[in-house]
């Protein structure tokens, strides 16, 4: 185990290194072994404990052997409609074993994961880093056959996507399918333009006129960003950080994505003007694993800032301005784009929410004043800085300015990403994207809400539909209880555990959603569903179990007749709980005749 | 009018819960003029005599005779409750929820330190009920009118929520008597 020494010898002594680490030993064997997690906690002055909860609270992460090659197949409910069974199943064929599992030879090892931002060309995976999407049983069994050839995973890849994907530093399939570009993000750009125009002017006046600009967050909570900016300058302390959000793990939402790979100095230019704006000196990108294939990319653009002196000391000849970027990579948990799960999985540790308040304003990054800003909202900041607060607002609502980026996937003929002015109607979008005969809606993922035909006339800005931009549609025929159970499942597998409502309740829930789906629901089950959703809604602490019952909550509102119609009306109480079934294990055991032909005695 | 009927029953519990409604001690005299008991081990009545207002089930079911048993209930008693943390939760009988009941079986009578060489068999008499693959609360086998939370829960709560039964009001639960830690 010489090497695996090295590999956690040369990293600081700092507990905040422990996802660094445990990634580096992840890579190096497959896995993270026993006598690993003791060298690192010894290094570290860690328990085992802490070491081992890290390794076990994130997807990449794993304390048995994954495979010399591990597949990570997205289980998101748009690449399920775009055929991922099949494709699942050809994997299975091909490598010969089941998902959870790997080759007798430790050669192949399959896995399921949540979405992983490409809801627009699903199904996809990720293979030992490398994406690949538009999967089709076909191409996995090319794939499992090369894998078995020893040819390097990276090496599949044939064809780029376009943009700055086929740039050598990426050298991905992924396309952007940018569909509508806009003023805000996609317009033009000149490099250095936002920075320079920044320290030309006194901090104090940035934070007003991004106030004046009335921009508000665009992860989907519409928090004012001056606001936000305001409260961080205002506190007291010898270090603040910026700290940009790029764990977009809401699925179907895959907006950041694009904005990376084609205008990543942009954010990096607005994450300075935002540091400028509090007086930080450091900025964090938190960059979703999913997303490491663009982080050369990334590295390379920053590099580039520094040599221009857009980044570093002095920076753009401003005298006192200091101010660099760093890039911190995830480990696969959706929790972690909650901002104070993100600041402890910054910190290395397991990603789990902060009591509030004190909010990361007030102790935030090390226990620095830190303000967490979205992706799209930092490259948004930018450009207000560079054309003014009025600019801004000629576009939009009154109370929400601009545009905002929609990553639309699912049953239309065009999915990819658009950026228009808020305040267009659900129905005029799903007119832009070619979806004819769109019969439900879901906005702002998983955590959002489900609308029907009805609510199609509602729109997309704060006063209505507030909204991080997943727009998934779904055709009338589907079966909508099979992707409000997906939903659920996904809210099971990401909760971190610490909320007992949200850790039990929602597999509670999807309980009952299975006893419906089963045809053996009463008015009492849907009683019961919404009762059960409030209280996870109110007893949870972050946002995550706060919205994780609204795959339920939204459809009993919207779609309450497809639930009136799979329950038996007629009864008051019907179990799922089966005589026959549940003694039939132990009857066999004891040679015995199970109980059979049992009904419901009600 | 007739005094109200009461049963009881035990099914998977340890019967800390009929320890706890004879805990609301003197209170049971003014209980037997308020009430008639029926099936119930407190009085030892074995089945039902006659229609029964209230049945009070504690523990939950982890055999076929506890299935029964609770469907004879459900049938007979016009509102039903689930006392204490068994019947609601299935209590310390679940914890063997998380093991196949075949390990659990071969555990308890083949593989066990203390079984004798002899003696190795899983207990198969067609006289005893059949072992469920789990324990499950109540509610998810007939419906439950209320529930009444604890291990056990006080003889307070016992003894308000029969009285307010039996009276026809509402349930008065102050904080102290439902707050467990």
């Amino acid at each position: 185990m010489a090497q695996e020494k090295d590999i956690i010898l040369r990293h600081p002594k700092d507990p905040s290194a422990l996802l660094d680490i445990i990634r580096d030993v992840q890579d190096h064997f497959g896995h993270v072994p026993e006598e690993a997690v003791a060298r690192v906690a010894a290094h570290l002055k860690l328990s085992e404990a802490e070491v081992r909860g890290a390794v076990t609270f994130y997807h990449f992460f794993s304390l048995t052997p994954r495979g010399a090659s591990t597949v990570y197949l997205n289980d998101s409910i748009t690449s399920r409609m775009k055929g991922r069974t099949a494709v699942a199943k050809a994997f299975e064929e091909e490598a010969g074993c089941r998902f959870g599992e790997v080759t007798a030879d430790g050669l192949i090892g399959l896995f399921s994961t949540s979405c992983i931002g490409m809801s627009d060309q699903e199904p996809s995976a990720i293979i030992n880093g490398v994406v690949f999407t538009r999967l089709t049983p076909l191409k996995v069994k090319h794939l499992v056959k090369a894998i078995k050839t020893g040819k390097p995973v990276r090496d599949m890849v044939t064809a780029w996507g376009d943009g700055a994907n086929q740039s050598d530093l990426v050298r991905s399939m992924v396309s952007n399918n940018i569909r509508k570009k806009g003023p805000v993000i996609f317009g033009p750009f000149e490099s250095g333009s936002a920075i320079k125009n920044a320290v030309a002017r006194k901090p104090e006046d940035i934070i007003a006129e991004v106030k004046k600009s009335k921009l508000l967050g665009r992860g989907g909570a519409g928090f004012p960003t001056g606001l936000k900016w305001e409260f961080c300058r205002k506190e007291k302390s010898d270090m603040r950080y910026v700290l940009c959000n790029a764990d977009e793990g809401e699925p179907g939402t895959f907006k950041d994505r694009v904005i990376l790979t084609e205008m990543p100095q942009l954010l990096f230019e607005g994450m300075a003007v935002a540091g400028y704006a509090i007086g930080a000196r450091e900025g964090l990108l938190y960059l979703r694993s999913e997303y490491a294939y663009l982080r050369n990319h990334l590295e390379a653009v920053l590099e580039g800032m520094r040599r221009e002196n857009l980044l570093g000391n002095n920076i753009a000849g401003s005298g006192d301005f200091s101010f660099d970027i760093t890039i911190a990579l995830g480990a696969g948990a959706y929790v972690c784009g909650e901002e104070s799960a993100l600041l402890e999985s910054a910190e290395g540790r397991r990603g789990e929410p902060r009591n509030r308040p004190p909010f990361p304003v007030q102790t935030g990054y090390r226990n620095r004043p830190t303000t967490v800003n979205n992706v799209e909202t930092l490259c948004t900041a930018a450009k207000i800085i560079l054309h003014g607060a009025a600019w801004f607002q000629s576009m939009g609502t009154a109370r929400s300015s601009g545009t905002k980026l929609f990553s639309v996937s699912g049953d239309c003929e065009r999915p990819g990403v658009y950026e228009l002015e808020f305040g267009l109607t659900v129905q005029e979008l799903l007119d832009i994207v070619g979806a004819k005969d769109a019969y439900a809606v879901q906005v702002g993922g998983p955590s959002g809400t489900c609308l029907s035909r009805q609510d199609f006339r509602r729109r997309f800005a704060f006063e209505d539909l507030s909204t991080g931009g997943s727009v998934m549609i779904f055709g009338p025929w589907r079966n909508m209880f099979e992707i409000v159970a997906n939903f659920m499942d996904f809210f099971i597998e990401e909760s971190c555990g610490w909320c007992t409502p949200c850790r039990v309740g929602n597999t509670l829930l999807k309980g009952k959603l299975e006893k419906i789906m089963a045809g053996r629901g009463s008015a009492q089950d849907l009683r019961d569903l919404e009762a059960w959703g409030k209280n996870i809604r109110a007893l949870s602490r972050c946002g995550l179990g706060q919205t994780s019952p609204n795959p339920i909550l939204s459809t009993l509102q919207n779609f309450r007749e497809l639930y009136e119609e799979a329950i038996d009306r007629h009864k008051e109480f019907v179990p799922d709980f089966d005589l026959g079934e549940a003694s039939l294990e132990a009857a066999r055991l004891t040679h015995r005749q199970p109980i059979m032909g049992e009904t419901s005695h009600e | 009018m007739s005094k109200p009927v009461i049963a009881t029953a035990s099914l998977a519990g340890c019967f800390g819960c009929h320890m706890s409604i004879l805990d609301i001690d003197e209170r049971i005299l003014k209980l037997i003029e308020l009430v008639e008991f029926n099936k119930s081990p407190i009085d030892d009545i074995k089945t039902f005599t006659k229609p029964v207002d209230l049945g009070i089930i504690e523990g939950g079911c982890c055999n076929s005779e506890n299935v029964e048993v609770l469907r004879s209930f459900r049938k007979n008693c016009r509102i039903l409750v689930s006392l204490g943390e068994c019947a609601i939760m299935g209590g310390l009988p679940a914890m063997r929820n998380g093991i196949p009941v075949k390990e659990c079986l071969e555990e308890a009578y083949l593989n066990s330190l203390s079984v004798a060489p002899e003696d190795k068999i899983i207990p198969n008499d067609e006289e005893l009920p059949i072992v469920l693959d789990k324990v499950y609360p109540c509610h998810e086998v007939v419906k439950v009118d209320y529930f009444l939370p604890g291990c056990p829960p006080s003889a307070d709560i016992i003894w308000e929520a029969l009285t307010a039964i039996v009276e026809g009001r509402p349930l008065n639960l102050t904080y102290d008597m439902i707050k467990f830690d």
